[in-house]
């Protein structure tokens, strides 16, 4: 018989109160997503309409450049665009038809909304109507926003796959569907741990082709494998979905209880659900066991950045012994992390949004064995003596479930161990 | 609109914040929506820089549009001034706070803000980078420095030098050097290393070396006009250009030129046996006009290598890079458009790229050696080690970073003599390749990815050749050293769907080799 996680004594932290201030913020913008959506939808391509700052971030944010010719790209707006809305339309259309006649593989094409198109109120839903016609039924053409006036980093898949989800297809069968872009070793995973309980059919969002069996009605009952999908939930409900709320599969308990949340939904026995976890559960507990060492006692800090800050916050404390100082996250939407703020025990400032020098401010008094943040803010922090684990590799690297909770905790200890490890000043 | 799918400059706020980055006592207020603070990193990652850079971003959201951007601004920068007390601040906007029109210079000078104020006007949508330096650059002198009296020495401002710079760092302490040599000594360097304060004392050099036009000519024109100051026109990268500009220097200046050439070895390496092995590679450059123009007078007259094709991708040098590509008997690729880059590359087939780090990955698409040269460049591009472009040891760099990616000397006589030996295989690879990991595939594989990089999992692009390899050619093929394989394997192709061939045989191969036989 699987044990039910033991809520902390003292009480969650889904009631606390959450700081919130309002400053500069140090965080990506939405289109970062596309860094690693484009990936998982092996044919579609993501056109931004933007500025060259759009391009410049992508080409930052993806570090280098790993094919000549990528399934993203910008269409730079300039001078003349900006003089008659019409026109950018005119011109939208000729990009458009310029690349979709050079890349015939590409089979789903986004039109990626930023902060200029947003600004100067360029309509891409209505242009992605227009191209739908065109070029029905061998493109089909979608639009999101991934701009940095209204989305932070991870919302940019939130707002991609929200935009998938009125297209597709109507059925009335029962389908689980996990929701949520994950490496595929990872994803075969849950689907296999899943499939051996005899639950099915399982279907997952984003599919890797346009062509896929996606389908949504009112007897499907979906989970959720990323905390960020506030905006993608709440469509899939407009379509009658139902949400099987869980904690986020990171660790071993975290994996357990996302497991048994959907196993208790499809009426699987404890047998079961033992009978398919038992192993790699061990597993698990041993992995974390070794890699989380150097972490028990330690403290850490959170600036916000990804949206999971809190399932790992939860993560970190329950199974690899830290502290948490402050878990700062950009967005707090309690439906989709509550179950996770109900195991974090009490004590942690929970803070949503930032004003990065108040927040640098506090990180520094608090001087915590390791503090998680973005890129821009890592080497400055290491400078000053803190050992930092950049946010950015945790949306990259496959962390969720069993087989990767102990490589989950090895992104923590690694820092820590690092810092204990080198030996720079003289020896007296 | 233009497609782009990767750019060579940022937008022209990344150029200031260069400027505002290698300075100290600056800080540098931008209206921008948060996203925009993704530029952060280029400094704190690639350049490794351990602070932040000064810079205060508004991150205005949706939801202040129409109602309150103006004052977020005003806001930021009191906030930012009180927080950060600098000497001066530059004030402006980014792409998407140019559209919402909220006049940051306007509104700065209503504040009453204790120090100077210098507002920027970066028109997003029609300049880049470079420009952003540039223009910074200028008008912070422009506003902070004065005529004065001269110092009694001679002495010289080095301007130029920026964050996220190509080896400005180094470059900045070998023309100190050098100059200290001719017994001239640095007044100020400026943007890097410069306070405002010392910005306000540049009048009193006696000259400017302006060693990056890019980022500062705008700058060394004004301060010729303004402050009498003239300036150089030689950049010293290369042996041959390191002695024009000790001329150019002694001429300005009536010093005895002079050039302390004891430790320079570029010239004896090109002479000795092992460098036989050099002679006309047929080499490809692009970058920045300015590192462009000095590499191929490197290339052409003190490596012996042939240039088959040169270009730059800042427009603003377009004019001098393409009376430069006249004289190598060339034409210039005058774009900022990647791709056409790639598909000037793939035609001309050279045998090694002197590029940026863009050129980088086109190389080793390609199976292409290529040596960086010039902006833009990645976090393998700061080294630990002393490592300049310009003078003497610059020249001793230049000459061991455009080697190092080539096959050795010695190293290619053995691989055509032992090219069947079971040691000596194809799979073994270079001795000095990052130990004999497997060759990537020739015709254009994924390149290997770096740390930041995310998951691949896409699959290979498929090449549309239509010619057919008979086995024994192919197996032919095999016997050719790798490293000029994928070549011949493309020569071969082309030789062949020109003449129409859909077969090819040893014959056909060998025919191929004789056509492009040099």
């Amino acid at each position: 018989m699987t044990e039910v996680p033991r809520l902390p004594t003292s009480g969650g932290c889904r009631s606390e109160p959450i700081l919130k201030q309002r400053g500069q913020r140090e965080v990506f913008c939405g289109l970062t997503g596309i860094i690693w959506l484009h990936r998982k939808m092996q044919d579609a391509f993501f056109l931004v309409i933007g500025s060259r700052t759009c391009a410049h971030l992508l080409q930052s944010a993806a570090g280098v450049m790993i094919f000549a010719e990528p399934r993203f790209g910008t269409a730079i707006l300039e001078e003349t665009d900006l003089a008659g809305l019409a026109d950018a339309q005119t011109e939208l259309d000729k990009v458009v038809d310029q690349l979709l006649a050079r890349r015939t593989d590409i089979k789903q094409l986004f039109l990626v909304g930023s902060c200029p198109s947003e600004v100067i109120k360029l309509d891409l839903s209505r242009a992605a109507e227009r191209m739908t016609e065109k070029y029905a039924p061998s493109v089909r053409v979608l639009n999101f926003s991934g701009s940095g006036i209204e989305t932070t980093f991870t919302q940019g898949e939130d707002a991609c796959l929200a935009s998938m989800v009125p297209v597709l297809p109507e059925t009335s069968e029962r389908q689980l569907l996990l929701v949520g872009a994950l490496p595929d070793v990872v994803e075969e995973q849950a689907v296999s741990l899943l499939t051996q309980m005899g639950i099915g059919p399982i279907k997952v969002l984003p599919a890797p082709r346009a062509d896929t069996d996606l389908r949504l009605g009112e007897n499907i009952v979906f989970a959720l494998t990323q905390p960020f999908l506030g905006d993608t939930h709440a469509a899939l409900e407009r379509r009658g979905a139902r949400h099987l709320p869980a904690p986020f599969p990171f660790g071993e308990e975290g994996t357990t209880a996302w497991l048994r949340a959907i196993a208790d939904e499809f009426d699987i026995d404890a047998e079961t659900f033992e009978r398919v976890t038992a192993a790699p559960r061990t597993r698990a507990r041993k992995a974390i066991a070794q890699a989380s060492e150097a972490l028990r006692g330690k403290s850490i800090f959170f600036f916000p950045d990804s949206q999971l800050e809190i399932p790992l916050a939860r993560f970190l404390t329950r199974e690899c012994g830290m502290e948490a100082i402050e878990v700062g996250a950009p967005f707090i939407h309690k439906g989709i992390v509550g179950p996770d703020l109900d195991m974090l025990a009490q004590g942690p400032t929970l803070s949503e949004g930032q004003d990065v020098d108040l927040q640098l401010d506090r990180c520094r008094t608090a001087r915590p064995d390791l503090t998680v943040c973005g890129l821009g803010l890592a080497n400055p922090l290491e400078a000053d003596g803190l050992a930092t684990k950049w946010a950015i590799e945790l949306v990259f690297t496959p962390v969720h479930f069993y087989e990767q909770a102990g490589d989950l905790a090895g992104l923590f200890s690694r820092p820590v161990r690092r810092a204990n490890l080198l030996r720079l000043e003289a020896a007296e | 609109m233009k497609l782009t799918v990767w750019t060579y400059e940022g937008p022209p706020h990344v150029g200031a914040m260069r400027v505002a980055t290698g300075m100290t006592g600056l800080h540098y207020v931008l209206h921008a929506p948060q996203g925009d603070t993704y530029a952060d990193l280029l400094f704190t990652m690639i350049e490794r820089r351990n602070h932040r850079p000064p810079v205060t971003y508004t991150t205005f959201q949706a939801r202040d549009l129409g109602s309150d951007t103006a004052n977020l601004f005003k806001t930021s920068l009191q906030d930012a001034y009180a927080r950060f007390q600098p000497e001066a601040l530059i004030v402006g906007a980014s792409c998407t706070a140019e559209l919402i029109q909220d006049d940051p210079g306007g509104m700065a000078e209503t504040m009453d803000i204790p120090v100077p104020v210098i507002p920027l006007e970066l028109p997003s949508y029609q300049r880049k980078e470079n420009f952003g330096a540039d223009e910074t650059f200028f008008q912070i002198v422009r506003t902070l420095a004065k005529p004065m009296q001269r110092t009694a020495q001679i002495t010289c401002n080095l301007i130029g030098p920026t964050a996220l710079g190509f080896r400005h760092r180094d470059d900045i302490t070998e023309m100190t050097s050098l100059l200290s040599d001719m017994g001239i000594s640095v007044n100020v360097v400026a943007p890097m290393t410069a306070r405002p304060s010392d910005i306000a004392r540049m009048g009193a050099a006696h000259f400017n070396v302006l060693m990056y036009p890019e980022t500062a000519e705008s700058a060394a024109r004004w301060m010729e006009r303004e402050l009498n100051q003239p300036y150089t026109k030689t950049v010293p990268i290369g042996v041959g250009a390191t002695r024009d500009f000790v001329s150019e220097v002694a001429k300005i200046t009536g010093v005895k030129p002079y050039l302390d050439d004891s430790r320079l070895r570029l010239p004896w390496y090109s002479k000795s046996v092992d460098s036989t092995y050099l002679t006309g590679k047929r080499v490809f450059l692009f970058g920045d006009g300015t590192h462009v123009a000095a590499a191929a007078r490197i290339a052409r007259d003190e490596m012996g290598f042939e240039v088959v094709g040169l270009g730059c991708y800042n427009r603003e040098m377009a004019r001098p890079i393409r009376a430069l590509a006249k004289d190598y008997g060339v034409e210039a690729l005058i774009t900022d458009d990647y791709l056409e880059v790639e598909r000037v590359i793939e035609a001309l087939q050279p045998e090694m790229i002197l590029g940026t780090q863009m050129e980088r990955h086109i190389g080793k698409r390609l199976g292409i050696p290529c040596a960086v040269i010039s902006a833009p460049v990645h976090v393998q591009d700061f080294p630990a080690r002393y490592s300049p472009q310009m003078g003497i040891e610059g020249a001793n760099v230049i000459f061991d970073t455009w080697v190092h990616p080539l096959v050795m000397g010695l190293e290619e006589h053995l691989l055509h003599m032992f090219r069947d030996d079971f040691e000596f295989h194809d799979a073994a690879g270079p001795s000095h390749h990052g130990g004999h990991a497997p060759k990537p595939d020739m015709e254009g594989g994924p390149a290997p990815q770096a740390a930041l990089s995310p998951r691949d999992i896409s699959s290979q692009k498929k090449q549309g050749a239509d010619v057919i390899w008979l086995d024994d050619a192919e197996r032919e093929l095999k016997k050719i050293p790798f490293f000029v394989r994928g070549k011949a394997r493309r020569n071969t192709e082309s030789f062949a769907t020109e003449r129409g061939v859909s077969e090819i045989s040893i014959d056909t191969l060998y025919e191929a080799k004789a056509h492009y036989a040099r």
